[in-house]
């Protein structure tokens, strides 16, 4: 049997792709494997691991669970797309430095997807609830503790400056 | 967050500095093996054994084959034939074991033959269509049974399921059994869990014809891999070249994938075209040879009423699973302290190492260290309990007191320097412990179940390979260098270049920062990169918490040359004697009329155009390298097996304070703090990172995590829907307390600390919920302690009472 | 990991869903959210032949008060119904079963007629349907019909839907009264885990504090969520107090069928059940006493 496929109109951080993909393609692959942007991870492709997190339409998704098929006609964000206009870190990419929120860099695009989203919505978000945000991105190397602490960081200065 | 300037008196060393690392992956653009993308890149699925021992009759591919898009099936029978086994780490040369089944399956999920294919997808679609014929076979997953003579065998050519056993005497042991007021024995198990990165395993290897040089992009972290994988592949060792500059998305021990990209080398060569493995989850969890030790300790020991403990017998066995490779050297490390950070003036210590069909083990984080100090911890609180003893008065009468350092253990290994009770006292302090025992009492008044835990353990730091030639005297490897070249360029811009992977070290933020303070420059325009292995300088990876000290030291030496042909050009320039000039912030000038000197840029200048300028017997350029033996490193153990193991030892106590809810079993951490002491901390934000994250790493291997075997010996945690990883919700918030006691073997007084926190953790959470459990009569000696686990003995102690209040 | 292939469609209605199923029948499968599905068909434990995709389809988001029904639509996401004030109003324990279910990003794509289909025995939202006695509206070409939540649920992972059907809305009752107090509570190992297992209740009371309504639900300990209508009728006239709910839970067993695994044996499961089911409707009778509709356990 031929592969099926179908064309899809995708924007990825505010571009246009018109593609042609197949119809079993997973969205993290597409966005890693044809758009070769391969800041989002994958983990473990069956959703519980959270590296592929990506905003679609505002709110953070599963990439693993979504097939790019389904994107089509949507917009999506990814780790690429969370820089400021002129190319230089957002306030949260930013607080991530500042507190080593990450080691081995591979759960972080999936960590900032979910702590941007949780910002935008909750824009002074208790310990806690940083923790439940980040709850389904999982990470090895830091125990979660400098992330906690970038985003609080990252709130503060967000409050302060009125800077993303 | 660090303080901005450093504590120890240092220009970079220890202040707050942002890593190199981390603004490349907060923007997306880290570069791991899977990001690797070649023309006409091929892609490989696996066929694995659904059976734990079996023997492959037939292997019908041509269904698969004629799948458009599919390339290739290789069977074992090709591979084997045409590549050398795998390296063993014990003297077992016939437990031989190749990327693919050599007739024998010996796991379920064991890889029987690869499907090379235009995409994964389709490759996958051609797993399903490949017939393999089993003639099922005897298995074993008990490792006792194992162990036993007349036992099914997993490799029948070994004789034996046994890879490695001996039993090492240090001091008068029996004697110390025999005149000790006490003694008590216990059974302890370690469960079978690992570190398990959110990256699975990726190799991508491209065979270079015109140059007939293999390109190799790996995520790997692993001693001598370049060599080991030439000479598997009969390749000489400069065919090979391994591109250090991935970065690796996470591996704690067990990136050493050698098997994986054997497999895409092989078949990089064969097709003509870069092939690539990156394996799936499933695939990772039941067929990527990564699970970490499955252990059980028979623990015995000798105290006497004051609590002075006298010896104590450690047994151990480990349960590697099918093959090999290190794995059994896992049982070797803890003997480098083997009598934890206690006065124990006799040891008694008998690793075994056995084989079953299960899948096999690797290095994980600690190699071997944190189950020996979970069952070393669980034996002092037994004391304690047995003498009616406050366990923290216990430890305090046994640890090593400062005073003591250098200190010398039974098995022959010196402890370079510590100050055990200032940093336990500290951690007390900051967990505020008179409070937390309060808060349990008052707890337990109300019904609940509450316990403190209190660890105190060592982390061997300075990763040496002492354990090779103790465990196999046939190897007599007894240097474990690492090393870095430093280069200034023609424009005064300074590059520091090592020789291995990175994966989450911070490893270019470790080079800049040491170079910086050598060379007074400030770090961040220092550029580090990690080199090709053809272009690189021996290393032996970053392993055994080492870098700090080896690749540390290594970039302090190379700076160091730098610094010194700085100063004799200067001092030339000058005229004047090298002891006449100062060197600072990079130039060089007369030390008694500051005025005459020479900068950074004329010194860099004559460096590397002006020969005439020179000082005669020095060459022109400006680069360095320096190689560094591991300090106190190099000799071969001694009969009775004593062996300086590790140069340094870094110290840490956990102090956990933990509620189990009687009525689920559901553990509850509730306050979570480190008293730890590893020297001078080159970057504290990573040293605190990595050992959080060791916490982290602990509290998944001490509550949740645990690959389980079935009876049939199937996996039956190989998703992350079974094998439970811990969230930010189960992880506490930990509080770290520093402490430096600065090693007197290192260039800045620095030790290791990359397995800091998960080699005491678990330690401490199973001595909390054993506090907890006490007031019930009940004890717990395993890991995980699962929900399960807990309710269970909870219940049956609950039972208990009652049966006597009937009678 | 990736899925075998199929053929893919998005349907634009209702009918158009009905029309595509009718013509792929069995081979054919709906996506909502995929929160579950597409893990399976990346393991290809599910292999559908079709995909017909509803996650455009208007009138499955729909979200309204009828009569004495609290409606959802089937592809509503859990995330926008977790947030709905108006629907926790009318039936507060889906809000409460959800803030067990899943992650921020499993929510925002995952949908409440999704869950219910999946129909894992452990799932939190068709425990609440089992124990509100909530009715699935199902469509095919030929027409609608209506299930109860004690019919659609009829093993693990299978429901009364037939393959030509496509479950369109969700049928909520809502309790009229001042005094009414419900509670979702489970285990799970970590949070946001299926649960090992979970239990939910809900009461109302006079205002002398009797009780005179019950319902109690256990999930994850059957092959199917079990609303145990008995032990909730014997709660009817007692003041719902400690010792009336020990004594009524304590039989909880034999409504039960658990089985055991890897996480949990089936004697802790029913013991769970026990447990949760007594801290559920104890936190409901407070939340009900309180005259607010309820916390989130």
């Amino acid at each position: 049997m031929n592969e099926p496929t179908s064309s899809v109109c995708i924007t990825v951080n505010g571009v246009e792709h018109r593609c042609e993909v197949p119809t079993r393609l997973s969205l993290v692959d597409f966005l890693r494997e044809t758009l070769r942007l391969t800041g989002t991870h994958v983990g473990c492709e069956h959703g519980i691991c959270g590296a592929c997190s990506v905003i679609l339409d505002g709110d953070p998704v599963r990439s693993c669970l979504m097939f790019a098929v389904q994107a089509d006609g949507h917009s999506i964000t990814t780790v690429e797309g969370l820089a400021n206009a002129d190319g230089s870190m957002s306030v949260l990419q930013d607080s991530f430095c500042e507190t080593h929120g990450l080691q081995c860099g591979y759960c972080t695009p999936g960590m900032l997807v979910a702590t941007h989203s949780l910002l935008k919505h909750n824009p002074n978000p208790s310990a806690g609830e940083i923790r439940e945000a980040i709850s389904g991105n999982l990470c090895r190397c830091t125990g979660y503790q400098q992330i906690v602490d970038a985003v609080q960081l990252a709130a503060q200065r967000i409050a302060s400056t009125g800077n993303r | 967050m660090a303080e901005k300037t450093s504590p120890y008196g240092f220009r970079y060393i220890g202040a707050k500095r942002r890593t190199k690392e981390d603004p490349r992956f907060v923007t997306g653009r880290g570069r791991y093996a899977a990001d690797v993308q070649l023309p006409g890149m091929l892609h490989v699925a696996i066929v694995a054994s659904p059976y734990p021992s079996a023997r492959i009759k037939s292997i019908q591919a041509a269904e698969a084959l004629a799948l458009p898009g599919v390339r290739c099936v290789l069977t074992g029978a090709e591979l084997c034939a045409a590549i050398d086994a795998l390296y063993v780490g014990v003297d077992a040369p016939k437990v031989k074991r190749y990327p693919l089944a050599d007739g024998l399956v010996r796991y379920a999920g064991e890889w029987v033959a690869a499907v090379v294919a235009e995409t994964r997808a389709i490759a996958e679609d051609a797993v399903e269509l490949i017939e393999v014929d089993y003639e099922p076979l005897p298995h074993l997953v008990d490792p006792e049974e194992a162990a036993k003579p007349g036992a099914v065998l997993v490799h029948p050519e070994h004789g034996t399921n046994v890879l490695y056993h001996r039993k090492f005497v240090w001091g008068a042991v029996d004697e110390a059994f025999d005149k000790a007021d006490h003694r008590l024995a216990f059974r302890a198990r370690w469960g079978r869990s690992a570190t398990v990165p959110i990256e699975t395993f990726v190799a991508v290897a491209q065979w270079d014809a015109g140059n007939e040089i293999l390109d190799i992009w790996a995520s790997i972290q692993m001693p001598k891999f370049p060599d080991q994988v030439a000479r598997a592949l009969r390749l000489p060792g400069n065919a090979v070249r391994v591109h250090f500059d991935i970065d690796v998305g996470g591996s704690y021990g067990v990136k050493r994938g050698i098997k994986h990209t054997l497999l895409v080398s092989y078949l990089a060569m064969k097709l003509k075209a870069p092939v690539r493995f990156l394996e799936d989850r499933l695939e990772n969890m039941r067929g990527g040879d990564m699970h970490g030790p499955d252990r059980i300790f028979d623990m015995q020991v000798a105290f006497d009423h004051d609590g002075t403990l006298r010896a104590w017998k450690i047994k151990a066995l480990d349960d590697v699973g099918a093959y090999a490779g290190r794995s059994p050297l896992q049982l070797g490390k803890p003997v480098s302290a083997i009598c934890g950070p206690y006065r124990i003036p006799a040891v008694e210590y008998e690793p075994t190492s056995v084989m079953t069909h299960k899948t096999p083990q690797e290095a994980v984080r600690g190699f071997g260290q944190s189950p020996t100090n979970f069952a070393m911890e669980l034996t002092i609180d037994r004391v304690a309990r047995h003498l009616g003893m406050d366990r923290l008065e216990l430890r305090r009468k046994n640890l090593i007191r400062k005073e003591e350092f250098p200190y010398r253990i039974p098995s022959g290994t010196t402890y370079d320097s510590g100050d055990y009770h200032t940093v336990l006292d500290k951690a007390l302090k900051a967990a505020d412990y008179a409070e937390l025992v309060r808060r349990r009492d008052e707890a337990r008044r109300a019904g609940r179940l509450a316990g403190i835990g209190v660890s105190t353990c060592l982390e061997p730091s300075g990763g040496n390979s002492s354990f090779e030639p103790l465990f196999n005297p046939k190897n007599e490897t007894t240097t474990w260098m690492d090393s870095c070249l430093v280069r200034v360029d023609l424009n005064g811009a300074i590059t520091g270049v090592f020789g291995t992977s990175s994966s989450g070290q911070g490893h270019q933020t470790l080079v800049s920062t040491v170079v910086g303070e050598v060379l007074e420059r400030d770090p961040s325009g220092i550029r580090v990169i990690a080199a090709d292995s053809l272009n690189a300088l021996p290393s032996n990876s970053p392993v055994g918490s080492r870098m700090a000290i080896m690749l540390g030291g290594a970039a302090a030496g190379a700076a160091r040359k730098i610094r010194d042909t700085l100063v004799r050009i200067g001092a030339h320039n000058l005229g004047l004697a090298v002891s006449a000039v100062t060197y600072r912030d990079g130039d060089v000038f007369d030390t008694l009329h500051p005025e005459k000197r020479l900068a950074w840029d004329q010194l860099v200048d004559v460096a590397h155009r002006k020969f005439h300028k020179m000082p005669p017997d020095l060459e022109p350029g400006l680069q360095a390298k320096f190689v560094w033996e591991v300090p106190t490193g190099g000799t071969l153990p001694t009969e009775d097996g004593q062996v300086q193991m590790y140069p340094c030892y870094s110290f840490e106590t956990h102090v956990v304070y933990v509620e189990v809810d009687p009525d689920t079993g559901k553990p509850v951490l509730q306050r979570y703090v480190v008293g730890h002491d590893c020297g001078v901390m080159i970057n504290p934000d990573i040293v605190h990172g990595m050992t959080y994250g060791g916490v982290a790493h602990g509290v998944g291997a001490a509550l949740y995590e645990k690959f389980a075997f079935s009876e049939e010996g199937q996996l039956l945690s190989g998703t992350f829907m079974d094998y439970l990883i811990p969230s930010a919700l189960e992880v506490p918030e930990i509080s770290i307390v520093d402490h430096c006691t600065p090693s007197p073997l290192t260039t800045f007084g620095q030790k290791g600390s990359g397995e800091a926190g998960y080699l005491g953790g678990p330690a401490a959470i199973a001595c909390a919920i054993n506090d907890a459990l006490d007031p019930i009569g009940t004890a717990i000696a395993e890991t995980p302690m699962s929900h399960l686990g807990l309710w269970s003995l909870i219940r049956a102690a609950r039972a208990k009472p009652k049966m006597k209040d009937a009678a | 990991m990736k899925a075998a292939i199929f053929e893919y469609a998005r349907a634009d209605s209702v009918a158009q869903a009905c029309s595509l199923l009718a013509e792929y029948g069995a081979d054919a499968k709906l996506i909502a959210g995929g929160q579950s599905l597409v893990p399976m068909m990346a393991m290809r434990l599910a292999r559908p032949a079709w995909l017909i995709d509803v996650n455009r389809i208007a009138e499955l988001k729909s979200s309204r008060r009828d009569g004495a029904d609290w409606v959802t639509g089937a592809a509503l996401r859990q995330a926008d119904v977790e947030r709905d004030g108006e629907a926790a109003r009318a039936v507060p324990l889906i809000r409460q079963g959800l803030y067990w279910v899943g992650h921020v990003q499993t929510k925002n794509r995952g949908t409440v007629g999704g869950s219910l289909v999946q129909a894992d025995p452990a799932a939190e939202l068709p425990l609440v349907a089992q124990t509100l006695g909530a009715r699935f509206v199902l469509r095919r070409t030929a027409g609608e019909r209506t299930v109860s939540a004690s019919e659609f649920f009829q093993a693990p992972m299978m429901t009364a839907t037939e393959p030509d059907e496509c479950l369109a809305e969700v049928r909520w009752p809502v309790w009229q009264g001042e005094r009414i107090g419900s509670a979702f509570d489970e285990l799970s190992i970590r949070h946001g885990d299926y649960a090992i297992v979970a239990a939910c209740a809900q009461v109302e009371v006079d205002s002398a504090g009797r009780c005179v309504r019950a319902v109690l639900g256990i999930g994850g300990a059957a092959a199917v969520p079990v609303s145990v209508e008995a032990i909730a009728r014997s709660l009817q006239g007692t003041q719902l107090e400690d010792a009336a709910i020990d004594a009524a839970v304590e039989s909880i067993g034999q409504y039960l069928d658990p089985g055991s695994d890897v996480h949990a044996t089936a004697e802790y499961r029913v013991h769970l059940a026990r447990v949760l089911a007594a801290r559920v409707l104890r936190q409901a009778r407070a939340n009900a006493a309180g005259g607010g509709r309820g916390s989130r356990a």
